[in-house]
C-alpha cells in the first residue's frame, strides 16, 4: 500500500472519531430522553400486559372493550379534539388569511393578537374562561342586558365551556403555520389568474387555497393531536362531566391507583397519536409543525 | 371611506368593499383571543367575591390575601426556582445537542433529532405518568432535581429547533476559518459560532424559563410536598371553586410571560434568532 493511502486510511478513521465525538455532545439530552420518558413508557407498556394476578393477560384491555364507560370516553375524546380542529379551521383560516393581506407592518401587529395568547399560561386562558362564563359572569350577564337571553346559560363544566376553552387554547397552533404557508405564496400566480380572466372567488379558489392546504393542513393535525391528549382545560371547564382518555388516566391512578388500566389506556392514547402523525406524515411534510428540524 | 371601499384590495381586483365582511370577523376573532386573559387584569382587583368588571370598588385585597398566605409564596418559589434552574440546565445540555446534531454527519442523526423532540409529540400526561414512576426508583419525587429534570425535557425540544434553526442558516466555514488558523474546536465554537447565534441561545433560555414556569400536568404528579409548583397549586384550587386570588396570580403570571416575551424581542432584534 502507498504511503498516501495510508494516510488517507488514517484520515477517514479520524473524521469517523470526530463525527462520533461531535454526535456524543447530544448525548447529554439523549440521555435525559431515555431515563425519563422512553424507559418509563416502556414500563407503562409492560404493565399494561400484566394482570392482577402478576402474570401475563389482557384483561386490561378486555375491560376497556367490554365496559360501555370507556367505550363513552373514546367517543367523548374524538368528538371533542374533531370538533376543536373543525371549529379552530373555520375561525382560524379567514384571521390567516386576513393577516396574509396585511401590509407587513400590520400584520405583525395582527400577529400579536395571536402571540399574545399563545404564550399566556393555558391555566391561566381556562380560568379566564372560568371566570366569564360562569352563571353570574360577564358573558351571561352582557348577554341578558343585551337581551340576546333571558336567563343565565350554564356555560361551564359541560360541553360548551370545553370546546370554547380548547379553541380558544388551540387556535394559535391552527394559525402560524397556516399564515406561514400562505405568506409563502407567490402573488403573481393570482396576478396571472386575473389577467386570464379568473374573478377573484375563482382565483382564491383555484389557486390561492390549494396553496395555503399543507399549512393548513399541518396545523389542523397539530390541533387534533393535542386535542386528544390534552388534560388541563377539560378537566377544569368540563367540570366532570366531560371525560377524555387523558383524564381516565389520571384518575385511574390518583383515585383507584389501578396502574394496569391507567397503563393500557396510555398505551392506546400513545398509539392513536402516533398512529395519526404517522398516516398524516405520509401525505405532508411533518417539519412543519416542528418548525424545521434537521 | 367610499372610495376606499371601491379600492382594490389585491392582485386579484377583488375590493376592500367586497372584504369587509372579512375584515369585521378577523377583527372579532382577535378581540375574542386577546380579551379573555385582558380581562382578568382589570377584575383581580376588585373587592367583590364574584370579580366584576368593571368592578364595582377597587382594592388590592386578592394580592394581598395572595402576599399573606404562606402557601402561595411557597408555591409561587418553587416555580421561579423550577423555571430559572431549568433554564440553566436544558439551554447548554439544548445548544450542545443542537450543535452536536448540526456539526457530525453520522447516519443516525435524524433519529436523534426525532428521539429529542418526542417529549413534544408524546401527550404530556404520559410523560407525568412515567416521570412519576421513574421518580419512585430513582427516588427523587418530590425533589427540586426532579422537577428541573422532568422540565428540561419539555424544554429541551425547544432549544433544539429554535439553536438548530439559527446553526442552519450560520456558516460553518467560519468555524472552519478559526479551527485552521489553530482554534481547538471548543474554543472556535465560544469564539466565532456562539456569538453570532447569541439571540436564538438567549431566545432558548427564555423559552425553557417558561415552560418549565407554565407547565402543569407533570407537575401535579411529580411536585407536592415542600415542592409544590404554583401551577399545580392554581389547578388544584380552580377544581374546588372560583377563588378570586387566582386572578391576581394569573395576573401576575400574564406580567411574568410578557416580561419574557419582552426580554426575547429585545435581544431577538439582531439576526441570527
Amino acid at each position: 500500500m502507498a504511503a498516501s493511502d495510508i494516510n488517507a486510511t488514517g484520515l477517514r478513521r479520524d473524521e469517523k472519531m470526530e463525527r462520533l465525538r461531535l454526535f456524543g455532545l447530544a448525548s447529554p439530552a439523549l440521555l435525559l430522553v431515555l431515563v425519563i420518558l422512553v424507559i418509563p413508557v416502556g414500563w407503562l407498556f409492560y404493565v399494561s400486559f400484566v394482570g392482577a394476578d402478576g402474570n401475563f393477560s389482557l384483561e386490561n384491555y378486555e375491560r376497556m372493550i367490554r365496559r360501555k364507560s370507556y367505550a363513552r370516553i373514546f367517543q367523548t375524546t374524538f368528538e371533542v379534539s374533531i370538533l376543536t380542529t373543525a371549529l379552530c379551521v373555520f375561525i382560524g383560516y379567514p384571521l390567516a388569511y386576513f393577516m396574509s393581506q396585511l401590509p407587513q407592518r400590520l400584520a405583525n401587529l395582527c400577529m400579536l393578537a395571536v402571540l399574545l395568547p399563545f404564550w399566556t399560561s393555558l391555566l391561566v386562558r381556562t380560568y379566564a374562561w372560568l371566570v366569564l362564563l360562569q352563571k353570574q359572569g360577564l358573558v351571561n350577564s352582557w348577554a341578558i342586558s343585551l337581551g340576546l337571553w333571558d336567563e343565565p346559560l350554564k356555560m361551564v363544566h359541560n360541553m360548551t365551556g370545553t370546546l370554547i376553552g380548547m379553541v380558544h387554547i388551540m387556535l394559535p397552533f391552527l394559525i402560524l403555520p397556516t399564515y406561514g404557508a400562505m405568506k409563502a405564496i407567490d402573488t403573481d400566480l393570482l396576478k396571472a389568474a386575473s389577467n386570464l380572466g379568473a374573478s377573484p372567488r375563482r382565483a382564491f379558489w383555484t389557486v390561492f387555497f390549494p396553496l395555503s392546504t399543507p399549512g393548513l393542513f399541518a396545523g389542523a393535525l397539530m390541533v387534533f393531536v393535542l386535542c386528544l391528549g390534552f388534560f388541563v382545560t377539560p378537566a377544569v371547564l368540563g367540570g366532570g362531566k366531560v371525560i377524555l382518555v387523558s383524564m381516565k388516566i389520571v384518575s385511574n391512578i390518583e383515585l383507584f391507583v389501578n396502574w394496569g388500566a391507567a397503563s393500557a389506556l396510555g398505551v392506546v392514547l400513545l398509539a392513536l397519536t402516533v398512529g395519526v402523525l404517522w398516516i398524516a406524515s405520509r401525505f405532508l411534510d411533518l417539519d412543519r409543525m416542528t418548525g424545521g428540524g434537521q | 371611506m367610499l372610495r376606499w371601499l371601491s379600492s382594490p384590495a389585491s392582485d386579484t381586483q377583488v375590493t376592500h368593499g367586497q372584504r369587509l365582511w372579512l375584515y369585521l370577523v378577523s377583527i372579532v376573532i382577535m378581540i375574542l383571543l386577546v380579551a379573555p386573559t385582558l380581562i382578568v387584569i382589570p377584575m383581580s382587583f376588585s373587592d367583590s367575591q364574584y370579580l366584576e368588571f368593571p368592578p364595582e370598588t377597587w382594592s388590592t385585597r386578592w394580592y394581598r390575601h395572595y402576599i399573606n398566605s404562606d402557601e402561595w409564596m411557597l408555591a409561587t418559589r418553587t416555580s421561579f426556582k423550577a423555571a430559572f434552574l431549568t433554564m440553566l440546565f436544558a439551554t447548554p445540555v439544548g445548544v450542545l445537542a443542537a450543535y452536536g446534531l448540526h456539526a457530525s454527519k453520522v447516519p443516525f442523526i435524524r433519529a436523534a433529532f426525532v428521539m429529542l423532540i418526542t417529549p413534544m409529540m408524546v401527550p404530556v400526561v404520559l410523560i407525568a405518568v412515567g416521570a412519576f414512576y421513574a421518580y419512585v426508583k430513582l427516588q427523587i419525587l418530590y425533589t427540586m432535581t426532579g422537577l428541573v429534570l422532568a422540565h428540561s425535557l419539555l424544554a429541551i425540544p425547544l432549544v433544539l429547533i429554535v439553536t438548530g434553526s439559527a446553526l442552519k442558516s450560520y456558516d460553518m466555514n467560519q468555524e472552519m476559518a478559526a479551527r485552521a488558523l489553530g482554534a481547538p474546536r471548543w474554543r472556535a465554537f465560544l469564539t466565532i459560532t456562539l456569538p453570532q447565534i447569541r439571540f436564538a441561545v438567549v431566545t432558548s433560555a427564555l423559552l425553557s424559563f417558561l415552560a418549565s414556569f407554565d407547565e402543569v400536568v407533570i407537575a401535579m404528579f411529580i411536585s407536592g410536598g415542600d415542592n409544590p409548583t404554583l401551577t399545580r397549586s392554581m389547578f388544584n384550587a380552580l377544581r374546588d371553586q372560583i377563588d378570586p386570588t387566582i386572578a391576581a396570580i394569573s395576573t401576575i403570571m400574564i406580567l411574568v410571560t410578557t416580561l419574557m416575551m419582552v426580554l426575547a424581542q429585545i435581544f431577538g432584534r439582531g439576526k441570527g434568532g
